[in-house]
C-alpha cells in the first residue's frame, strides 16, 4: 500500500533535496500560525492558506484552498475558516501558509517509479492542463545536467521558454537544477513511488513549485 | 561479456536435423550455408545418414572429428537437443543457435523444456541463441545461417532482432539499397542471450559501424538501459520498437503517473541513453545505412542543393518537425555560387540551380558547400532526372539516331558522376552528403541510383526520408558532443 503525503511534508522533503519552493510556514492552530509567519520574514503578503494532511487528497475540490489573503487579518479569519472545515476522518491536519507567487507560465514535473524502467524524472507543459497538453519528457532518475538540459529541449512548446507576456526568458539553468535535484529525490528518497510538483511556476523565469505531493511506500510496522 | 565469435565467425558448423526434403529447416541451412559461400567446414547430421546437396550427412555428431566444428545450428526438436548439445559440446562446440521451436512459446511443457536448456548450456559453456529463431548471417565469414532467406552484401550494419522476420525485412532492404551488413541474429525466445548481449559484441565487432535493433518486450528496462548506455557511447545504436510492454502500468496516484504512458518513458530512456529511435522498419534501416556510411556532422546547419524546386521546398518543410535548420546561406558562399550559376538561381537555401547547370557545376557547387565551414550536413536532390529523360530516348522511335545516342552517353555520365562527387565530397571534407530521388525505387537502374547503390551507400526514395536520416544521424553527433565525447 501507498499513502500520499501532506503538502507540508512534501515540501520540506523535496526542498531538502534544492527543489525550489514558494516560501512556506505551517500551523496546526491560528496562533501557531500567525507566529510562524510573523517569524518567517521570507513569507511574505499576499499568500495563500491550505488546509493539509495525508488523507485531505483534493484541496481545491473542498474548499480548502484560499488565496491571495493580502494581510494578516485576513489571514487569520481564513485559518479559523479552514480549520473549522476539518472532519473528524482528515485525521491530523495543519494549515500551510506560502507566499503567493506570480507567473503567467506553468510547468509540471514529477516523479513516477515506472514498472519496467524503474524511478522516472518527468517534466512538462501546462501546470493543471498538463495532462491535456501531454508535451512531457521522461528519463530515468538519477539525471545529468545534460540530462536535464536535453529533457526541456524534448518539450515541443519551446516558445513557453521565451521571453513572454513582459517576463524573462526562462532561465534554463533553474529549471536544470530543480531537475536534477528531483531526481535526486526519486533515486535517493526511501519507498518513494511518486510526486508531482504542480505546478511549477516561471516566477522571473526561474522555477518555484506551488504544491507538492509525494506517494509513498507504506512500510509494514 | 560472453565471447559470441563461435556464433558470428565458426571455424566449422554442425547443423542438425538435414532430411532430403528441401521444406524442412535442415534442409534450408545447409543450403543457405552453401549459397553463400561459407568457407568453413559444415557437417549435416541426420539419424537418416546419406547425401543432401552433394554433402555427405553424418548419423551422429559423434563422428565429427575433435575439434572441426564450434557452432551448432539446431533443427530438431526439443526431446533430443539436450542430448545433442552435450556431444556437440565433447566435440568443442562453443556456440549454438537453436532455430528449433517448441519451447516456451509452446506451452508449460516446452518452457520446462527450455529451462533445463538453459541450464544445460550454462554447465556446458555454450553460447546459446534462440530458441525458435530464424538465425544469424554473418557476411565476414560469408555464413546465411538461416531457415529463412535472404543473405545480404557486405557492409557496417549489425542487426539484433526479437522478430526473425524485421531480420529478413532489414537484409531485404539491404539488398535493395546496396548498403550492407556485417551481421544479423534473431533473437528468438532469447532464453540466454539477448538484444544487449548481440550489442555489447556488436560494440566491439571492429566489422561493425553501427547496431540496428528492433525490440518488442522489455523484461527488464532499467537493466537495459544501464547495458546499453555505454555501449551507445562507443558505437551508435539505432532502435526501432513495435508493441505495448508486457508490464501493464500500475492505476496512477499521480498526474506523472498518468503521463507515464509507455512511449514517452521509453522515448526518454533512449534519448538519455544516446539510442537513436526510429519510428518503423524503413526508417531505422535508412537512418542505420546512413550513420554506417556518412561523416558525423558538427552541428544542425543545412544547405540543401537541387536542380529541381519542389523537392529542395519539400527539404526543407521536412526539417520543420527535426532538429536540423536549413541554415541562411553565408555571404561568402552566396558570392561563390554566383560565380557558377546564371542570375536566375534561388540566392538562398534550398541553392535551386533552375537549370542553370553545366556540366561540372553541381559538382562545383557540392564541394563548395561541403567544405564551407558554417554547413554542417548537406542534401543533394534531383539527381537521375538526365537520364530518365535518356531513358525515354533510348526506348523511343527515334534512338539511336538523331544525335541522342551522343546526348544519351552524356546525360548517363553527367548522373554517374553527381552519384561519385556526392560520395567523394562527402569523405573529402568529412561533411555528410545525403541524396535522394524517387529513383531509388521508381527506376533503380538509373545512372544516379544506381552508382550510390555500387559505392554501398544509401540513395533515400525522397527528400523527407534524407531529412530523417540526417536528423538521426545530427542527434547521436549532439548527444554526444554534449557529453563531451570524440568525434
Amino acid at each position: 500500500m501507498s499513502i500520499t503525503l501532506s503538502e507540508a511534508e512534501s515540501r520540506r522533503i523535496v526542498a531538502g533535496y534544492g527543489v525550489p519552493v514558494s516560501p512556506f510556514v505551517t500551523g496546526t492552530t491560528t496562533a501557531e500560525v500567525m507566529a510562524a509567519v510573523d517569524a518567517d520574514p521570507s513569507v511574505t503578503f499576499p499568500v495563500v492558506a491550505k488546509l493539509c494532511g495525508r488523507a485531505i487528497a483534493h484541496k481545491t475540490e473542498r474548499g480548502l484552498v484560499r488565496l491571495r489573503l493580502g494581510d494578516r487579518d485576513a489571514l487569520a479569519a481564513a485559518c479559523d475558516e479552514l480549520l473549522a472545515k476539518a472532519r473528524p476522518e482528515d485525521g491530523a491536519v495543519e494549515v500551510l501558509v506560502s507566499t503567493m507567487v506570480d507567473g503567467n507560465r506553468e510547468l509540471i514535473a514529477g516523479l513516477n517509479d515506472d514498472p519496467q524502467f524503474g524511478m522516472t524524472v518527468m517534466v512538462g507543459v501546462g501546470g493543471i492542463l498538463a495532462e491535456a497538453i501531454r508535451d512531457v519528457a521522461f528519463r530515468l532518475a538519477p539525471i545529468t545536467e545534460v540530462d536535464a538540459a536535453e529533457m526541456i529541449d524534448d518539450l515541443s512548446t519551446q516558445r513557453l521558454f521565451e521571453a513572454f507576456r513582459g517576463e524573462p526568458e526562462a532561465d534554463r539553468t533553474a529549471i536544470v537544477d530543480a531537475l536534477v535535484a528531483l531526481a535526486r529525490v526519486g533515486a535517493e528518497e526511501p519507498g518513494l513511488r511518486s510526486a508531482d510538483l504542480n505546478p511549477l511556476i516561471l516566477v522571473d523565469g526561474k522555477p518555484v513549485a506551488v504544491d507538492a505531493l509525494l506517494e509513498i511506500e507504506e512500510v509494514a510496522s | 561479456m560472453t565471447d559470441l565469435s563461435a556464433l558470428f565467425d565458426p571455424k566449422g558448423i554442425i547443423i542438425t536435423g538435414v532430411s532430403n526434403h528441401p521444406g524442412k529447416f535442415g534442409f534450408v541451412t545447409l543450403h543457405n550455408i552453401l549459397t553463400s559461400g561459407y568457407e568453413g567446414a559444415v557437417f549435416p547430421v541426420s539419424r537418416e545418414p546419406g547425401e543432401v546437396l552433394g554433402r555427405e550427412v553424418l548419423g551422429s555428431i559423434d563422428d565429427v572429428p575433435d575439434g572441426a566444428a564450434d557452432m551448432l545450428f539446431i533443427c530438431t526438436p526439443p526431446a533430443i537437443n539436450e542430448d545433442l548439445l552435450r556431444q556437440a559440446a565433447a566435440k568443442g562446440v562453443t556456440a549454438a543457435f537453436c532455430a528449433a521451436g517448441g519451447y516456451r512459446e509452446a506451452g508449460p511443457e516446452g518452457a520446462e523444456a527450455e529451462q533445463r536448456l538453459i541450464a544445460l548450456c550454462d554447465e556446458l559453456g555454450i553460447a546459446l541463441a534462440g530458441p525458435n529463431g530464424q538465425g544469424v548471417v554473418s557476411t565476414p565469414s560469408k555464413m546465411c545461417a538461416q531457415i529463412v532467406a535472404p543473405y545480404a552484401p557486405a557492409g557496417r550494419i549489425a542487426i539484433a532482432s526479437q522478430s526473425g522476420n524485421f531480420v529478413s525485412s532489414f537484409l531485404n532492404l539491404a539488398n535493395h539499397t546496396g548498403v550492407g551488413v556485417s551481421r544479423a541474429v534473431a533473437a528468438g525466445n532469447a532464453s540466454i542471450l539477448g538484444i544487449a548481449d548481440f550489442v555489447e559484441y556488436f560494440t566491439d565487432d571492429p566489422e561493425t559501424a553501427v547496431s540496428l535493433v528492433y525490440i518488442e518486450s522489455v523484461d527488464d528496462g532499467r537493466e537495459m538501459f544501464e547495458r546499453l548506455r555505454p555501449l551507445s557511447e562507443r558505437k551508435p545504436i539505432v532502435v526501432v520498437k513495435g508493441g505495448a510492454s508486457a508490464a501493464g502500468a500500475r492505476a496512477a496516484a499521480s498526474h506523472t503517473g498518468a503521463l507515464a504512458s509507455d512511449d514517452a518513458v521509453f522515448d526518454g530512456m533512449c534519448r538519455q541513453a544516446g539510442l537513436i529511435r526510429a519510428r518503423d522498419v524503413e526508417e531505422a534501416f535508412e537512418a542505420a545505412a546512413t550513420i554506417a556510411t556518412q561523416p558525423q556532422p558538427d552541428g544542425n546547419r543545412v544547405v540543401v542543393v537541387t536542380t529541381v524546386g519542389g523537392w529542395g521546398v519539400a527539404a526543407v518543410d521536412a526539417m520543420a518537425d527535426t532538429r536540423l535548420e536549413p541554415t541562411p546561406l553565408p555571404d561568402d558562399l552566396m558570392a561563390a555560387i554566383d560565380e557558377k550559376l546564371p542570375p536566375r538561381w534561388s540566392k538562398n537555401n534550398p541553392i535551386d540551380m533552375a537549370g542553370g547547370e553545366t556540366r561540372d557545376t553541381v559538382p562545383e557547387i557540392l564541394q563548395l558547400v561541403a567544405e564551407h565551414p558554417e554547413v554542417d550536413a548537406a542534401i543533394l536532390l534531383g539527381v537521375g532526372i538526365q537520364s530518365n529523360t535518356a531513358a525515354m530516348m533510348r526506348s523511343g522511335p527515334f534512338f539511336p539516331e538523331h544525335g541522342l545516342e551522343r546526348i544519351i552517353g552524356f546525360h548517363e555520365r553527367q548522373d554517374t558522376r553527381y552519384a561519385e562527387a556526392a560520395a567523394e565530397i562527402s569523405a573529402a571534407t568529412g561533411t555528410p552528403i545525403v541524396v535522394a530521388t524517387e529513383l531509388a525505387n521508381a527506376d533503380p537502374n538509373n545512372p544516379a541510383p544506381a552508382t550510390l547503390k555500387s559505392l554501398g551507400r544509401l540513395c533515400h526514395a525522397s527528400a523527407g526520408r534524407a531529412v530523417r536520416s540526417l536528423h538521426h544521424l545530427a542527434g547521436y553527433a549532439a548527444w554526444r558532443r554534449a557529453r563531451g565525447l570524440a568525434d
